[in-house]
Formats: structure tokens, C-alpha cells, sequence
């Protein structure tokens, strides 16, 4: 299996902070690979190295094998990249927006594939619109369009359902599966664990700027399987503290190894008196496995800490 | 390369930056061209008014009015093109939606050729635009005895213009550092290189420094073109525009080689 995307200790520091510390990273041809981390991890300074958009420090970044700075061109066409920010050029329609993203590369004359773009991502009425009048989910779908316009065989969307509405993410998410499918590689970066949970094969997670997991998700489910227990509690007794991986109103959520850790959880609340008015059992999630890996696998890490990497 | 890639070819991008950067200002067209050149018949009407009679130029072979027109379509050209350049960048940085022209394999030699050429012709629009109508004052202007010397210095003036402007929206991280640029480099460099008067006309000292302002050859250049006559020889005033123009270029050049302000 050729490289999609390689990054070779890519190292980029800008000021006193270190956004990239020695990135190493591989995803192949085909996959549907998550990007993983907290804001500020790195996970967009690393898209903009493989875009060209950032120059890193050291290290070296390859698309399909070209050097994304001495072999620029070959990189930037195998690319297609959907930005972050809700951007957009006032001045055109989202015809003229798509058929101007198109003559960059070089392409000429192909409405064709412009309107089947447009027809996979619901704009096929909004053609003519000017992009100032289109709604954000609509803006966002245009940037979708901009970057698959080239054909690039790897596609990288950066938290791309960010303000999409439900339905939306569902039609997004099937016109991805079926680039996919197709044979695109697709890298993802989203806020939404269930997202990547529900789509992606392989999963990284960035913490300040370092590769901190990287397995396919079935070995990352594997590696922490356990169990969720969901607990409303006007406190925790002595000792189960460090368990909690976090507070939701009333609500304590205490990572568990296995059913059998429930008794001897529920005998500390019970010597402590303290009166259990809710509790909920759930199997281990991507998010759960998020929490644990960001909080450091030694568990030691507060709740306060926990809120930090949870925060928007 | 991979089959998804469809066939695009090496350097066949930068055409469509210069069809984006020409529809922008067409589509705009009542503030990029009609405005300037509104700008420009206030002037002349203003200026020609209360200096007619007044102001003698190549030792009275040339009535003010007609002096003053060619100093006009020379100023509107380059205020445009530099506005031209400038602006687009800076609004894409600001907006974000520079990435658009980022992401794709476009070199510094075509994002170059595309910003510049679209600057130039907005220059050239414009400039066109107050000839034809100042020609109603002046129809006998049409008759140019060297209309290749002004062409020359048009289009050198405008792209010298234009690059600058280039350069201005790289730096600029900011309107009004942008309008800073505009208002204390490019107006006073304009409005003191002899649109509105000949350099004769003025004292010894500011004679002096009007000659190392290189909008000054542009203007007196073009002028040639209209009078045959000028304050300098225009092979001297074309060579030091044209030294100005490639000195430009390769700075802009360096400055989109090295991604600076772009790529971070």
C-alpha cells in the first residue's frame, strides 16, 4: 500500500509555542483516517503543513510521495483541502466560485463534474446564488466542492461539520463515505468523537503538537475497554476521585475496567452514606478512550483537567 | 500520477487568477472605473479653471488644460492599478480566502503575472476612461505625435503600480495599514511628481528632489507622447522607469518565493 500522507518529525514553533513537536505519520492509500485532539493540539498547523500553508521548522511532509515544498505542484493537486473557517469569496456565485477553484489547476470546461458536485451536496438550486446569500451549512458545502473540484485522490476536511445541521452531516457524510468508497483517501479532524467513531478506520490523537495514539479504532476501543459508570451523587467518596473522567451538572461519569469494579464503587458510597439518586451503566466509547489518553493513561490527571481538553 | 488526478497542466493556472482578478473589478465596475474617472474630470475642471491663464508650461507651446490631461490619465493608472493590486489581497487575507489561491499549485512567477496583469488593466481601463472623456475638452489631444512612448510608459507605470500594490497587500495585515501605504507613499509621490505642474516651474531645491522620484519619469514620459516635449529626454525617463519596474518585480518575486506573510 503506497503513502497517502507521510509526515517525518515535522517540528513547527510559532513563538514560545511548540504547535508541532516531531510529528511522525503515516496514512495510506485509502484510508479513512481520524485526527484526533484538543484545540491547540495541532491538528490544523499539521493540515497546513501538508497543504503548503505552513512551512515547517525540520521534518519532512509528502503527498503521494511528492515533498509537499521541492515537489509542490504534484502535492498540491493530489490534495484537496477543506478549510476550517466558514470562507468564501463575495464576489462570485457558487457556479463561478467552483469553475474559478477548477481554473486554478489548470482545468478547464468541465461543468460536468461541477454539476454533479453540486448535486451530491444538495446546491444544485443555489448554482447561481452569489455565495454572500448562502447559509453557513451552504458555505460550508461549497468549500466541500472547492476542494474535491481538482479530483484530488487525498482529501483532508478540517472539522468540516462544525454549524452543519443534522440532516446535512448525514448527506455529507454519505458523499465522503462514497469518495471513500471510490477509492479517495480521507483524513478527518472533528470535535465530534461519535463522528469519527461512526467513519474512520485508523485513528491519531494529537496532544501539543505530538502523536499520542495512533491504532486502528477497534485496537483503541480494545486497549480501554471498560465501562462507563454514569453516577448522581452530591459527591464521590475518598478514593474513586481520580476516576472521574467528568461532571455533567449533577452527573459523574467514573471510568470502570469491568463490571466487577461496580461493587466495590458502590460499598465506598455506601460507608460514606452517600445517597445514589441516579446510575447508568454504558461500554466504552471513542470518547471515554479520548478522555483517558488526554488525561494521561495514568488516570491521575483531576477533573478540572478533563474540562480543559472537553472545552470548545 | 494517480487516476483520480485529472489532466491539468503545468502553469495552465494563472490565466484564471487573472480572470478572477479582472471579474472582481468588472463586476464593481461603478466604483473601480466610473468613480476614478469622475475623480479625475473634477480635477481638470478645478484645476484648469483657476490655472489657465495663469500657468505658462515649455515656455507657453502648451495651453494648461492640455498639459494637465495626460498628467490625469497618467495619475488615475497608477492610483488604480496600485488600488487594484492592494486590495484584493488584503480583502482575501482578511476574509481568509487567500487559501483559495494558496492551496493550489499556482508558482510565485504565476501568482505574480496574474496580480500584476490584473492590476494593469484596471489601470489601463481607468486610464482610458478619463482620456476619452477629457477628450471632450481637448479633442486635438487625440492626435499624439509618439503614442508608442505613452503606451510604454503606460503599461510600465501601471505594472510598476500594480507590483508595488502587490507587495503593499502582502505586508499589510490591515485596512489601514493598506491605507497608510496608499496615503503617505503612493498620493504624495503622485501629486509631487508634475501631474499638476512642470518641474520648471518650480524652485531649484524641490527641481532637485522631484528628479529622484521615479513617478516623476513616468509622468513626464507619458507627457512626451502627447507634446513631443518634456523636462527630461523619455529614452532617460524610460530607462529609469523600466530599472524601477524589473527592481519591483524581483523583490516581488522574493517576497511570494519565500511565502512571506502568506505561508506561515
Amino acid at each position: 500500500m503506497r503513502a497517502a500522507v507521510e509526515a517525518l518529525r515535522v517540528a513547527r514553533r510559532f513563538g514560545r509555542v511548540q504547535a508541532l513537536d516531531g510529528v511522525d505519520l503515516t496514512v495510506h492509500e485509502g484510508e479513512f483516517f481520524g485526527l484526533l485532539g484538543p484545540n491547540g493540539a495541532g491538528k490544523t498547523t499539521l493540515i497546513s503543513v501538508f497543504a503548503g500553508l505552513v512551512i515547517a521548522d525540520s521534518g519532512t511532509a509528502r503527498i503521494l510521495g511528492h515533498d509537499v515544498l521541492s515537489d509542490y505542484r504534484a502535492a498540491r493537486r493530489a490534495l484537496g483541502v477543506v478549510p476550517q473557517e466558514l470562507v468564501f469569496d463575495p464576489f462570485f456565485t457558487v457556479r463561478e466560485t467552483l469553475r474559478i477553484q477548477a481554473g486554478y489547476f489548470g482545468l478547464r470546461k468541465i461543468d460536468a463534474w461541477i454539476d454533479e458536485i453540486l448535486a451530491h451536496l444538495d446546491l444544485t438550486g443555489k448554482a447561481d446564488a452569489n455565495m454572500r446569500s448562502l447559509s453557513g451549512g451552504m458555505k460550508r458545502r461549497v468549500l466541500v466542492g472547492q476542494a474535491l473540484v481538482h479530483k484530488p485522490p487525498v482529501i483532508v476536511l478540517d472539522e468540516p461539520t462544525a454549524g452543519v445541521d443534522v440532516e446535512l452531516r448525514q448527506s455529507l457524510w454519505a458523499f465522503i463515505r462514497k469518495l471513500n468508497a471510490d477509492g479517495h483517501t480521507i483524513i478527518l479532524t472533528t470535535h465530534y468523537l461519535e463522528e469519527a467513531e461512526a467513519l474512520c478506520g485508523r485513528i491519531a490523537m494529537l496532544k501539543a503538537g505530538r502523536v499520542v495514539a495512533l491504532d486502528t479504532k477497534q485496537n483503541l476501543l480494545s486497549r480501554f475497554a471498560g465501562l462507563t459508570a454514569r453516577l448522581v451523587v452530591d459527591r464521590i467518596p475518598s478514593g474513586w476521585q481520580a476516576r472521574v473522567l467528568r461532571r455533567e451538572g449533577p452527573a459523574f461519569f467514573i471510568g470502570l475496567d469491568r463490571h466487577a469494579d461496580l461493587e466495590p464503587l458502590l460499598a465506598a458510597l455506601r460507608v460514606e452514606g452517600i445517597e445514589i439518586r441516579d446510575l447508568a451503566l454504558a461500554e466504552t466509547d471513542l470518547e471515554q478512550v479520548f478522555l483517558r489518553i488526554m488525561r494521561g493513561t495514568s488516570g491521575h490527571a483531576d477533573s478540572a483537567d478533563v474540562d480543559a481538553v472537553r472545552a470548545p | 500520477m494517480n487516476r483520480f488526478v485529472a489532466e491539468s497542466r503545468v502553469g495552465a493556472g494563472w490565466p484564471t487568477l487573472l480572470y478572477k482578478e479582472l471579474l472582481r473589478f468588472w463586476k464593481v465596475s461603478f466604483q473601480t472605473i466610473a468613480a476614478p474617472v469622475l475623480t479625475s474630470l473634477l480635477y481638470l475642471l478645478i484645476f484648469s479653471h483657476v490655472l489657465e491663464s495663469r500657468v505658462s508650461i515649455y515656455g507657453g507651446q502648451v495651453r494648461y488644460t492640455a498639459f494637465l490631461i495626460p498628467g490625469l490619465v497618467m495619475m488615475s493608472m497608477l492610483q488604480n492599478s496600485f488600488a487594484n493590486s492592494s486590495s484584493s489581497i488584503i480583502q482575501s487575507k482578511v476574509t481568509g480566502n487567500m487559501i483559495f489561491v494558496l492551496l493550489p499549485p499556482l508558482s510565485p512567477i504565476e501568482l505574480f503575472a496574474a496580480y500584476v496583469l490584473g492590476a494593469m488593466a484596471r489601470g489601463l481601463v481607468v486610464g482610458l476612461g478619463v482620456f476619452a472623456v477629457t477628450l471632450l475638452f481637448h479633442p486635438d489631444l487625440f492626435a499624439m505625435p509618439h503614442p508608442l512612448w505613452a503606451l510604454s510608459f503606460a503599461l510600465l507605470g501601471s505594472a510598476i503600480l500594480g507590483t508595488l500594490g502587490l507587495i503593499a497587500g502582502i505586508w499589510a495585515d490591515k485596512f489601514d495599514q493598506l491605507a497608510a501605504f496608499q496615503n503617505f507613499i503612493i498620493v504624495p509621490l503622485t501629486f509631487l511628481s508634475g501631474v499638476f505642474y512642470s518641474i520648471h516651474s518650480l524652485p531649484e531645491f524641490w527641481q532637485r528632489l522631484s528628479h529622484v522620484n521615479p513617478f516623476f519619469y513616468m509622468i513626464d514620459g507619458f507627457r512626451y507622447g502627447f507634446f513631443g516635449l518634456s523636462d527630461v529626454p523619455p529614452s532617460l525617463s524610460l530607462a529609469i522607469v523600466a530599472m524601477c519596474a524589473l527592481a519591483l518585480g524581483l523583490i516581488a518575486l522574493g517576497v511570494l518565493e519565500r511565502g512571506w506573510k502568506l505561508r506561515h
